[in-house]
């Protein structure tokens, strides 16, 4: 049997996980289109995004206050990491900082089992943001809602801040073409410190969004970073709407098929991967001969 | 000049060295499941390096090939009965298709696209063998693979010794080592360097690279299958951990702190990263932070990896 409302409230539901994605790629994103450095420890900065807004949660008891805390706490992580690790590693290859974040995420791993225990925290919805409301189609979690309303604001502010700010004017012309910006006396090292930093920042606010849906746990941000690999390679590296339109595409996919073949649901969103490589393997929005 | 004539007999016999280390190997091991271990990674490590020391395309999803060689030679042994010498070429060949389908996607795509294609492909394999519960035995792995004697020629060798097991498993091993030789010193071998150095030029000059890639990536998936299958025989039983993102992971670092592009690097590596392992598990458990700082470190100073680095060294004097 049919039911068109099950189907959209499933593809809201799937709006909702979708969100994370778009939050985690559009980081990913951010720092490769600057800097040409895939973070494989963008997980782990989500990771620690969750654990740092559930102490901080438990100290200040204030659900807001830890949402402000969490991306400066995680992003100034983020700007000792570029400093002292990945920048030695400009100019040696694309994939020595691959592989350098790719140690570091074992080492964060272990650094918060360390210190929160192996054992996951648990975590509640904030209040007043539990029970659920009827949209039209059914109820719906009022905590899913606010994912789906906190991602557009802060994608929105950061599409603001990326087109209209003067510093977002670097970042675009960074991407373009290092060198003349470098020539045009514009201190471009600095600017990829602060992109790495915002990149992580962001990572580490949405690990904190997503913990009251996820479990938070030292090995959550394995999976959530082969999501958010799949997220862009479908979206297209580098691409801001590539990251927001594969991001929503990905979440919905995979609800969908929770609900309708619940078996495949964790396997779909590779096949849609697999389809998209096919078809365009530069990705929905990106641009044919980035990747060389 | 003693020390060049040394040095190029070694490169020159460069499989006969390697067998002659391996022989002596198990002595210098704390115990012999370590030097058991290694030679199962160092393998695994080895097919890994095929590709990224070689042929510069560094995949994060090798644990695909580990893991399918491991299931292959487990189910056919398991469900069908199949003998131990049908079984092993069993989870080569599953392991080879496996290769042949996941690296006909990956290759569409380079550099960081081929490393973030692979790792999701090979998860997405993952999930394939975690479902397959009746076939895989789904979270709980599969057991029951019995391998305990081998009849050859009339003689009984006793595997559940572990040294008879290592020399087994040592066979093995030199066949592929001896294969792997072949291959890179024939044309194929030198194309693919050619790829790692530039590929364009590579295609400028008439090689049809996308083939050639292919090819390389498939013989790479076929070495991880021999490795997980000669796994399966000496652990008795499959992990669903073998397809983890983070065994693909360990070949990554294995490959890296032996030296990648090096005939000998993977063993050295897979020695160092077990020893590690296997030494700070005893003092903490936190030996996930060890390998990572050691990697890092790694990739920071010794981008050579330890064997890479001491042949630099002996060239440059």
């Amino acid at each position: 049997m049919f039911d068109l409302k099950l189907l959209i409230l499933q593809m809201v539901t799937g709006v909702a996980l979708g969100s994370v994605f778009v939050l985690l790629s559009i980081g990913l994103s951010l720092i490769f289109g600057m800097l040409t450095v895939v973070n494989f420890a963008h997980g782990a900065y989500f990771m620690v995004g969750a654990y740092v807004g559930v102490y901080a949660l438990g100290v200040t008891g204030n659900f807001w206050l830890s949402l402000v805390i969490v991306p400066l706490a995680v992003g100034a992580l983020g700007l000792l990491t570029e400093r002292f690790l990945v920048r030695p590693l400009y100019g040696r290859g694309i994939d020595y900082p691959l592989l350098l974040t790719f140690g570091l995420s074992y080492v964060m791993m272990d650094l918060v089992r360390m210190v929160f225990g192996s054992d996951g925290q648990p975590i509640g919805t904030p209040p007043g943001l539990g029970g659920a409301v009827d949209i039209g189609v059914g109820n719906f979690p009022v905590y899913r809602l606010f994912l789906i309303v906190a991602t557009a604001i802060i994608v929105a502010a950061l599409w603001l801040f990326i087109e209209k700010t003067r510093f977002g004017l670097i970042i675009r012309a960074g991407a373009r073409d290092p060198e003349i910006v470098r020539v045009l006396g514009i201190d471009v090292s600095k600017a990829w410190l602060l992109v790495f930093g915002l990149g992580t920042a962001i990572a580490g606010l949405s690990g904190i969004l997503a913990a009251p849906i996820r479990a938070v746990t030292p090995e959550m941000g394995i999976p959530v970073l082969i999501e958010a690999f799949v997220v862009t390679v479908v979206g297209g590296m580098g691409s801001l709407p590539g990251a927001i339109v594969a991001g929503l595409l990905v979440g919905i996919v995979y609800s969908l098929s929770s609900l309708y073949v619940p078996d495949f649901a964790d396997t779909s969103i590779f096949v849609l991967m697999a389809l998209v490589l096919l078809v365009r393997p530069q990705g929905l929005f990106g641009r044919a001969g980035l990747m060389s | 000049m003693l020390r060049n004539s040394v040095l190029n007999g070694i490169s020159r016999h460069r499989v006969a060295a390697v067998t002659g280390f391996l022989l002596v190997f198990p002595w210098l091991m704390p115990y012999e499941a370590l030097a058991v271990n290694v030679l199962i990674f160092g393998l695994y490590a080895m097919g890994f390096n095929l590709l990224f020391g070689y042929t510069g395309m560094l995949s994060f999803g090798h644990a695909a090939f580990l893991g399918v060689g491991s299931y292959g030679t487990g189910i056919v042994m398991v469900h069908y009965g199949w003998p131990w010498y049908l079984a092993i070429p069993a989870g080569v060949i599953l392991a080879s298709l496996f290769g042949v389908v996941i690296g006909w996607m990956a290759i569409r795509t380079r550099g960081i696209y081929f490393s973030m294609v692979t790792l999701a492909l090979a998860q997405c394999v993952y999930f394939i063998f975690y479902k397959a519960e009746s076939l895989t035995g789904g979270e709980n792995g599969l057991r029951g693979i019995k391998l305990e004697t081998i009849d050859f020629l009339g003689l009984q060798i006793d595997l559940l010794n572990p040294t008879n097991k290592y020399y087994f498993l040592l066979i093995f091993v030199v066949m592929t080592l001896w294969f792997v030789s072949r291959v890179l010193s024939s044309p194929f071998g030198a194309v693919i360097e050619t790829i790692r150095e530039n590929e364009k030029r590579s295609a400028a000059c008439g090689y049809d690279v996308a083939r050639t890639k292919l090819v390389a990536f498939v013989l790479s998936a076929a070495i991880c299958g021999l490795a997980g299958s000669l796994r399966a025989l000496h652990l008795s039983v499959v992990p669903v951990d073998s397809l983890h993102y983070l065994t693909s992971g360990q070949a990554v670092m294995m490959a890296l702190l032996g030296g990648m592009g090096t005939f000998f690097g993977p063993f050295v590596g897979a020695a160092a990263f077990l020893l590690i392992e296997d030494v700070v598990t005893n003092i903490t458990k936190y030996w996930q932070f060890v390998a990572g700082a050691v990697f890092m470190t790694f990739v920071l100073f010794f981008p050579r990896g330890i064997w890479g680095s001491i042949l630099h060294w002996l060239r440059q004097r």
